[in-house]
């Protein structure tokens, strides 16, 4: 950002204040946030829903990824303010109310495909998108890595998340790429 | 990591949004925020003041005519990526944002917003060149349009002014026939190119190439459109021989300085390689983009034979044996 680089006074000691509504995890949630606070922040300090991670905060690793309005986002890249009426999913709501994890959960349970577990959240997000998309999954070598390309895990080294999305896709009877 | 103290506005239209940014000295304009977003989590960006556009309704349309795509400036990356009528009408478009950053942030960014920012590196500046598109902004006396050649200035600057706010950008159509192709060379997937490039060819009855743009990324201050390039192919009928002058051609244009990822003699290496295609991938109606599919990255390929004079080796310096010469400055997305 070169142009704004110089040092500019902030206009405003002040730390605005707005009120926002949006629907988390199927529940309307009205809170009073400053301007500046992150979506990520917002789910973890306001919410006590700590299942999305912060990893980097700029957007590169896909810890604190969430769906906002039926699809995968960065939640350190969202202001919540900008959400207002937003529909917001988390991983807490991945998994059935009586503790049935969701296929995919499964799928990592069976593959081993976590070690820390630090990522998982943003990685089951994330590939939800493309399972509950009705385009057809490419589970080609090149295609998986290329889904899972905006998570990073730094324990795996993928093999087993690899072997994970294919079983949720096949246990889901998803329609693959030819 | 959490942005520094500032006020945010979310107006409703585009007039009150012109107001409120003449309203704010130093305030700017926030859409999808993938870029911005980044920055001022860095403090790298500390405006004063955020004028939020992603509440104004008649930003959100996407329009595909005979002419052009028009994408208004809160339709989001991956909404174009996905269109099937912008797939028929311009393919270039759902090619290069498969290399946009991942589906997470593509699902929040805009076409427009990447425009505005204007990384020298980034896809959708090098398209808006490439088809000669141009922008439609609005500021305190009116709107204007400004031509993709007119708009990219610098890294990270544009002619937009600092009143002014962008509404839209104009793709224009594949022409019908035309062949096309984009490729890019990154570190990883989603990475800013190291070097990219998008190619348009139009063929008169005689097989010779009648029209030829080329435009290019990463290796400039920003993007630019390689007219020694585009003269090496007009008029001929792109045997090897001419595309092997254009490579020259193209290799010739790197201006940017080295960093961590790659030196400037490496990358203009890479820049041939990528540039010298046995063919465009397109080279006659454009069929319908896969946009899951990604074509082997160049370096892959046989590397072509090395210019006359040139002294630098082509396998030492692939993707796989990095020549890191110095710790330049990178951009974040």
């Amino acid at each position: 950002m070169i142009p704004t680089r110089k040092k500019t006074a902030l206009a405003t000691s002040a730390d605005p204040r707005r009120s926002v509504t949006l629907t988390v995890n199927g529940e309307s949630v009205t809170r009073e946030v400053s301007v500046r606070m992150l979506l990520s922040d917002f789910l973890r300090h306001e919410l006590g829903l700590t299942g999305t991670h912060v990893g980097c905060e700029h957007g590169v690793c896909g810890a604190c990824t969430v769906h906002v309005d039926g699809h995968s986002a960065r939640s350190c890249l969202s202001l919540v303010v900008a959400l207002d009426g937003a529909e917001v999913r988390t991983i807490e709501s991945v998994a059935s109310e009586d503790g049935t994890l969701h296929p995919l959960q499964e799928a990592f349970h069976a593959c081993h495909a976590l070690q820390c577990g630090y990522c998982t959240p943003g990685m089951i997000m994330a590939i939800l998108d493309h399972l509950e998309s009705d385009r057809p999954l490419d589970l080609s070598d090149e295609g998986v890595r290329e889904l899972l390309s905006g998570n990073l895990c730094r324990c795996t080294g993928y093999a087993n998340i690899i072997e994970a999305v294919r079983l949720a896709a096949a246990r889901m009877s998803l329609t693959v790429e030819a | 990591m959490k942005p520094a103290l500032f006020d945010h506005v979310a107006p409703a239209s585009i007039a009150d949004a012109v107001a409120a940014l003449a309203g704010h000295p130093g305030a700017m304009v926030i859409a999808g925020g993938q870029s911005l977003l980044p920055a001022m989590n860095f403090r790298l960006a500390t405006p004063p003041a955020l004028i939020d556009i992603s509440r104004i309704a008649e930003l959100k349309t996407l329009t595909v005519t005979d002419r052009a795509v028009v994408v208004g400036a809160m339709v989001r990356h991956r909404t174009v990526e996905l269109d099937p009528a912008v797939a028929r009408a311009q393919p270039l478009l759902a090619a290069a944002l498969a290399h946009v950053a991942h589906v997470p942030i593509r699902n929040r960014g805009t076409v427009v917003g990447s425009l505005c920012h204007a990384d020298a590196s980034a896809e959708m500046p090098l398209l808006l060149l490439l088809t000669d598109g141009h922008m439609v902004v609005a500021g305190p006396t009116g709107r204007r349009t400004i031509a993709a050649a007119d708009f990219f200035r610098f890294h990270l600057t544009t002619s937009r002014a600092a009143d002014e706010i962008a509404l839209e950008a104009h793709f224009p159509v594949l022409p019908a026939g035309a062949g096309w192709a984009f490729e890019e060379v990154a570190r990883r997937s989603g990475d800013f190119a190291l070097a990219s490039v998008g190619v348009i060819v139009e063929r008169a009855a005689d097989g010779t190439a009648r029209k030829v743009a080329i435009a290019a990324g990463g290796i400039a201050s920003r993007p630019i459109r390689l007219t020694e390039a585009e003269n090496a192919l007009l008029g001929t009928t792109l045997n090897d021989e001419t595309v092997e002058l254009a490579a020259q051609a193209a290799a010739a244009a790197v201006t940017a300085p080295g960093d961590i990822h790659a030196s400037a003699p490496c990358a203009a290496s890479w820049w041939r390689r990528s540039s010298a295609r046995p063919s465009p991938p397109h080279a006659t109606a454009p069929p319908p983009p896969d946009r899951d599919r990604r074509r082997p990255p160049p370096a892959r390929t046989a590397p072509p034979p090395q210019p006359p004079g040139s002294d630098r080796p082509t396998e030492e310096d692939g993707p796989d044996d990095p020549d890191p010469k110095e710790d330049g400055p990178r951009n974040i997305r």
